[in-house]
């Protein structure tokens, strides 16, 4: 055994690096492949401009409208963050109660779950109204709402799956509800909590940009996509979709990365390490 | 007399608005530094008396005295440890902080804690595991970090409801030995709810035979097997003389049932 050197830091870097790259490689090549065909059956098939912009032209806009773009993207972005964390505060809120107090929770959850199939979208020219179409709350309550019914749902799911013998173990500790939800109704929801959390980011964006297509201030990402569409500027709705994107994105792997911090112990976070 | 570690007077145990009896009369005295062992077909009612000894099932009719006072009284003084069929670990947490469960709840400091962690890693012999998380743990494993946690605060009684049922015979054997050096070791008073014979048997100071539909207690057949008990205990001829006694005492019910004698003789 002791003939075998521990790798040196640096090797072991480079180690990883590889194997990561090895990982990653199909993926960029796919991406790489995808942009190349786009950019050449765009130019082979002479496609209208309107229809389809070339990728290139949607990176020089990109690129050329930068400040406008990322700042209106970042009004959008709080518009989103906003709406997540009233929607999912809300979620975790109710679903602490309905745990505790299962009678009301049966009394509710269908309903709850019932809206969370409804397209909730629909109602944004509706909070539009109330809250005022320059408002950003109009936009936030939207995302709120879109938040928080896979977050109950997934929340409550997470609080209530406890193994009985976990329950009957702490009550030969002679715990109390407290200390129950604290020690264990509350870790076990965790991981059913996160991917909630993963879907509620993604959902957030959609209903803030979606909202502003009903209508909204200059400043916004979603009207100026709408805007750019309408007058036929498609290479920047294209880009603003792109500036969307990366955000969504972004707000996404940092719920990933959250998770990973706070669940540290879970078999799927050491798995997909 | 001493006083009894666990005392049942007439327990009976009903469900379903006092349609279903799971346990009825039920009277039972285990001395401090027994190993009861309570055995019997499925529906005996033997996990529910478990549990009704921990208060955690209430009984419907009948006394329960444990270590001297009511069984909940018992239950708030953290009087027993209990160990389930599943290890019932936290994923969250690491083995070392499984086991100091109990004792973060009992309010123990730091530094008691990880003296009297460290202790139970050593009985159960986990040594070298204390940062493993419960789901790196072979079954066997996980269930001496369910005793090691049981045991943690030194109570002086021990609830297992068929801790070793899921696990297959040969790592069976080996925690049956290692039960019984924690038992010698601590000088708790055990309460072993099991389906196997040859466990009852090899385990227990006393074993509590039981019969389905009411839950009733049949016969209590002493073990005068010499302690402490090794692996050749089980190739003694007294041995299988209990097992088989044993198992015609289980089979006594089935008297009345002539075609179910049949039909387990063929």
């Amino acid at each position: 055994m002791s003939v075998i050197a521990t790798p040196v830091a640096g090797e072991r870097l480079l180690g990883r690096t590889m194997r990561g790259a090895r990982s990653w490689l199909p993926a960029v090549a796919v991406l790489l492949l995808g942009l190349g065909l786009w950019e050449g059956l765009v130019a082979a098939l002479d496609v209208q401009r309107f229809l389809l912009p070339p990728p290139s032209d949607i990176a020089r806009t990109f690129w050329d409208e930068r400040d406008a773009l990322w700042s209106a993207g970042w009004y959008t972005f709080k518009e989103a963050l906003g709406g997540f964390l009233i929607g999912c505060s809300a979620g975790i809120a109710v679903a602490l109660v309905l745990a505790r107090w299962r009678g009301l929770s049966s009394a509710i959850m269908p309903y709850a779950i019932a809206a969370n199939a409804v397209p909730i979208i629909a109602f944004a020219p509706i909070t539009n109204q109330w809250f005022g179409v320059l408002n950003p709350l109009s936009k936030m309550a939207i995302a709120a709402v879109l938040c928080f019914f896979p977050v109950l749902v997934n929340a409550l799911r997470g609080l209530t799956s406890v193994h009985p013998s976990s329950i009957e173990l702490m009550r030969s500790y002679a715990a109390g509800e407290v200390e129950i939800f604290r020690r264990v109704r509350i870790p076990n929801s965790l991981p059913f909590l996160f991917s909630a959390l993963k879907v509620a980011s993604v959902l957030a964006m959609i209903g803030a940009v979606v909202g502003e297509y009903f209508g909204g201030t200059q400043e916004a990402l979603g009207v100026q996509i709408r805007n750019s569409a309408a007058l036929f500027a498609f290479e920047t709705a294209w880009a603003a979709i792109l500036v969307a994107s990366i955000l969504g994105i972004s707000f996404y792997l940092a719920i990933v990365l959250l998770e990973r911090l706070t669940m540290g112990w879970h078999p799927s976070a050491r798995a997909a390490e | 007399m001493s006083a009894a570690a666990v005392s049942l007077r007439k327990v009976g145990k009903t469900f379903a608005r006092g349609e279903v009896t799971a346990v009825e009369e039920i009277d039972l005295d285990v001395q401090p530094g027994e190993f009861i062992s309570l055995i019997g077909p499925s529906g005996c009612g033997k996990s529910t008396l478990l549990r009704i000894v921990g208060d955690l099932i209430q009984p419907s009719s009948g006394e329960v005295v444990v270590n001297g006072k009511s069984a909940n009284q018992a239950r708030r003084d953290g009087d027993y440890g209990i160990v389930f069929q599943d290890a019932v670990l936290y994923d969250w947490r690491t083995v070392t902080r499984n086991i100091a469960l109990p004792l973060e709840m009992a309010g123990w400091d730091r530094s008691k804690r990880d003296a009297r962690v460290k202790e139970m890693v050593e009985l159960v012999e986990l040594t070298g595991f204390e940062k493993r998380h419960p789901w790196e743990l072979s079954g066997g494993m996980q269930q001496r970090v369910a005793i090691a946690r049981a045991l943690s605060f030194s109570p002086a009684l021990l609830l297992m409801d068929e801790p070793f049922g899921a696990l297959d015979e040969m790592t069976r054997e080996r925690l049956n030995g290692e039960l019984l050096r924690i038992w010698a070791e601590t000088g708790c008073t055990v309460l072993f709810v099991t389906h196997s014979i040859a466990e009852a048997v090899f385990l227990s100071t006393r074993v509590v035979v039981m019969s389905p539909r009411p839950g009733r207690i049949t016969e209590i057949i002493p073990i005068d097997l010499p302690q402490p008990r090794t692996y050749e205990t089980r190739e003694e001829p007294r041995f299988f003389e209990l097992v088989t006694q044993l198992r015609e005492a289980l089979h006594g019910g089935s008297e009345r049932e002539p075609s179910l004698r049949a039909a387990e003789a063929e």
